[in-house]
């Protein structure tokens, strides 16, 4: 048997035959157990390491060569597998109570293998190929047939394809440097498309305006998964690149263009947050903010921001699929999730909507939830290196905080004599009220999260060293 | 294979001709005529670097993209074709100079690349220039589908160009493939997904 096989082709083949099944029940069951038994199998199945006794001897092989290139997944990828299965299949379960598994499961597995695919290629670089490859299946999944084409839609492809030749030429400039390492203007230049290619890709500042437009225009549910994969496969990719090459890894330049870039992202999403009226892109700029603090703490350049960076996996996956759902199920309500439309929704909606207000305050880092200990070290380990780079970030969350307020107060102004009922069906009622005491749990216990997370750093063996 | 300098420069002139083309043309049909011969030329140049078997992956591709968005096209029926605008930035004349613009300054840089990618024959910098650079003045003056699928596809045959004289995996060739036909794919759903709007629009 082999890795790759069993973690990239077979669920991309699995993705393609669920787009037989038309029954969402059936969808659901089928592909969240497929998600989840690929989540048990990579935490409890070690690749490349050889298992059983004399007599019965197994090993899970960690290398598939296709046309000349390979797709390697060693040991060190399994928590990871695990956490983007398990998660996977916390959203597939979630997109039945919304009527969406026809639409989610069989592109969101196939998209979901191929990112899988874009951290297991090697030559590395030829990721950018497979994350396009994700994006463009992302098309007919966030945008139904009877339903016109936005803005949002077109500049989320326009961006995303801007950013594979921008890294294929980076990557093949960068191996030029290392066969003439002193080369001033090739780093330059290599840096630079570098750095614009991973500003498209990750929806850098500014390059961030399709995420509020896709919200606004497609379910939230829907982008809201993408918005979860698609920034935490691109980072990891994009460590990849600072892990093998030094010249990036210890230039104090790309550290502070990198830190510059997540604190303008998390200061402008906040700022944005602060004054927004639609949910969902409040929700859009909450997701711009996690990906300016994923970029703040591979900025940090130590061991504790890469430790950061996989801290925020869990938090970052559950409070974005949370919010989604919680939102999603406003959204089923109403026209359009305005302020103005969902005023005193949490009378009728009491679960979605503190689901959501949970959700924005533990990406805003509030006390206690799962959100908050990844923060407070993130501005701990900022104060070390600049207390008024510090400031800047407390106002970046402080914005996202006053969007959770404003949320909670639309939400729960009504008229006086409006009465309490709630409206969600049991499985959103379930998925949402598991989903906050989850958040809860981690603000209380985030070390329940380190069994998955303390061997990740080893995915990268010289970065953070 | 030595190449008679003048026969290098067809593919470019080629190239010069559709790339322009593709930004002043209203009509879908010329559009995509437009681009099944920018292929042929982008074809042409990758030649120069490529076996012609590994090579004619690029035109098979391009083509492929082009049917799949003309067959869409088709069957979406003959909605009015768009008008023409004479207002900045809209107008024809914008066009054109914002074309001759983009074609001074990959002029101005081909020597700069030369520099950088060693051994690549100024023709292909040149024609790889040139589609990248008006397939970004494209995705910037239109906001309809199909012109900015026609405009993702120019800058990606453009950097294919490029990227094809440092770089034959087969792997790449087919992955980019993918993505070219996996473009015009998003491009057909996205159209049928918007006749009506479209129609709306040109009336």
């Amino acid at each position: 048997m082999n890795a790759p096989i069993l973690w990239i082709f077979l669920p991309l083949a699995l993705g393609g035959f669920l787009l037989l099944f038309r029954h969402e029940r059936v969808l659901t069951i089928l592909g969240g157990t497929s998600v989840l038994v690929l989540s048990l199998l990579a935490m409890l199945i070690p690749i490349d390491v050889a298992l059983g006794s004399d007599a019965f001897s197994f090993k899970l092989a960690g290398s598939l060569n296709v046309l000349g290139r390979s797709f390697v997944l060693e040991t060190a990828d399994g928590p990871l597998l695990a956490i983007l299965y398990g998660l996977a299949a916390m959203w597939f379960f979630g997109a039945e109570s919304l009527g969406l598994a026809r639409r989610l499961i069989p592109l969101g597995l196939a998209i979901l293998s191929l990112l899988v695919a874009a951290i297991a290629v090697r030559p590395f670089l030829f990721a950018a190929v497979f994350i396009e490859i994700a994006v463009l299946l992302s098309v007919p999944m966030l945008l139904p047939p009877s339903q016109r084409p936005g803005r949002g839609i077109l500049r989320y492809l326009i961006f995303q394809t801007l950013a594979v030749p921008f890294i294929l030429l980076a990557g093949w400039l960068l191996t030029g440097l290392e066969t003439s390492p002193g080369d001033v203007t090739l780093t330059i230049q290599s840096t630079a498309m570098l750095a614009l290619g991973f500003a498209f890709l990750l929806a850098v500042f500014p390059f961030y305006t399709w995420i509020p437009m896709l919200m606004e225009e497609s379910p939230p549910y829907l982008v809201g998964f993408l918005l979860w994969l698609l920034p935490q496969t691109t980072a990891l990719f994009a460590m990849g690149f600072l892990d093998r090459y030094p010249f990036l890894r210890l230039s104090t330049e790309l550290l502070d263009a990198l830190r510059a870039a997540g604190l303008l992202m998390v200061i402008s999403a906040g700022l944005w947050a602060m004054f927004q009226r639609h949910l969902g892109r409040l929700m859009g700029y909450a997701a711009v903010a996690e990906t300016g603090f994923l970029l703040i703490a591979l900025s940090l350049g130590t061991a504790n921001g890469i430790q950061l960076v996989f801290l925020q996996i869990i938090p970052r996956g559950l409070g974005l699929a949370v919010w989604a759902l919680s939102l999603s199920t406003i959204q089923s309500h109403t026209d359009t999730p305005r302020f103005s439309n969902v005023q005193g929704m949490a009378r009728i909606l009491p679960f979605a909507s503190a689901g959501v207000v949970f959700a924005n305050l533990s990406v805003a880092g509030f006390p206690l939830l799962a959100g908050f200990p990844v923060r407070m070290a993130l501005l701990e380990s900022l104060a070390r290196q600049s207390l008024g780079l510090t400031l800047w970030l407390a106002l970046g969350l402080l914005g996202l905080t006053v969007g959770a307020v404003r949320t909670l107060a639309v939400t729960t102004l009504s008229e006086a004599e409006a009465g309490w009922s709630s409206r969600e069906t049991r499985t959103q009622f379930v998925l949402i009220a598991l989903g906050v005491l989850a958040l809860i749990v981690l603000g209380f216990f985030p070390q329940a999260s380190q069994f998955l997370l303390k061997n990740l750093p080893a995915l990268f063996e010289n970065l953070g060293q | 294979m030595t190449i008679p300098t003048f026969i290098s420069w067809i593919p470019v002139g080629l190239l010069l001709v559709t790339s322009i083309g593709l930004l002043l043309s209203r009509d879908w049909r010329w559009n995509l005529g437009f681009l099944a011969a920018q292929y042929l030329g982008m074809f042409w140049l990758v030649t120069f670097h490529w076996p012609f078997g590994l090579a004619s992956i690029k035109l098979v591709t391009g083509w492929m993209a082009t049917a799949t968005l003309g067959v869409t096209r088709l069957e979406m029926g003959d909605t009015p074709t768009e008008p023409e605008s004479t207002q900045m930035p809209q107008g024809r004349f914008f066009r054109l100079l914002a074309a001759s613009i983009v074609a001074i300054l990959v002029i101005a840089s081909t020597p700069q690349v030369e520099t950088i990618i060693p051994g690549i024959s100024r023709p292909v910098i040149i024609g790889g220039l040139l589609l990248a650079g008006m397939g970004l003045l494209h995705l910037g003056l239109t906001a309809e589908v199909l012109r900015v699928i026609l405009g993702l596809l120019t800058v990606m045959a453009g950097f294919e160009l490029l990227y094809a004289t440092v770089e034959t995996s087969i792997l790449l060739a087919g992955l980019l493939s993918i993505v070219n036909l996996g473009l015009a794919l998003a491009g057909a759903y996205l159209m049928t997904a918007a006749p009506s709007e479209e129609a709306e629009e040109f009336e």
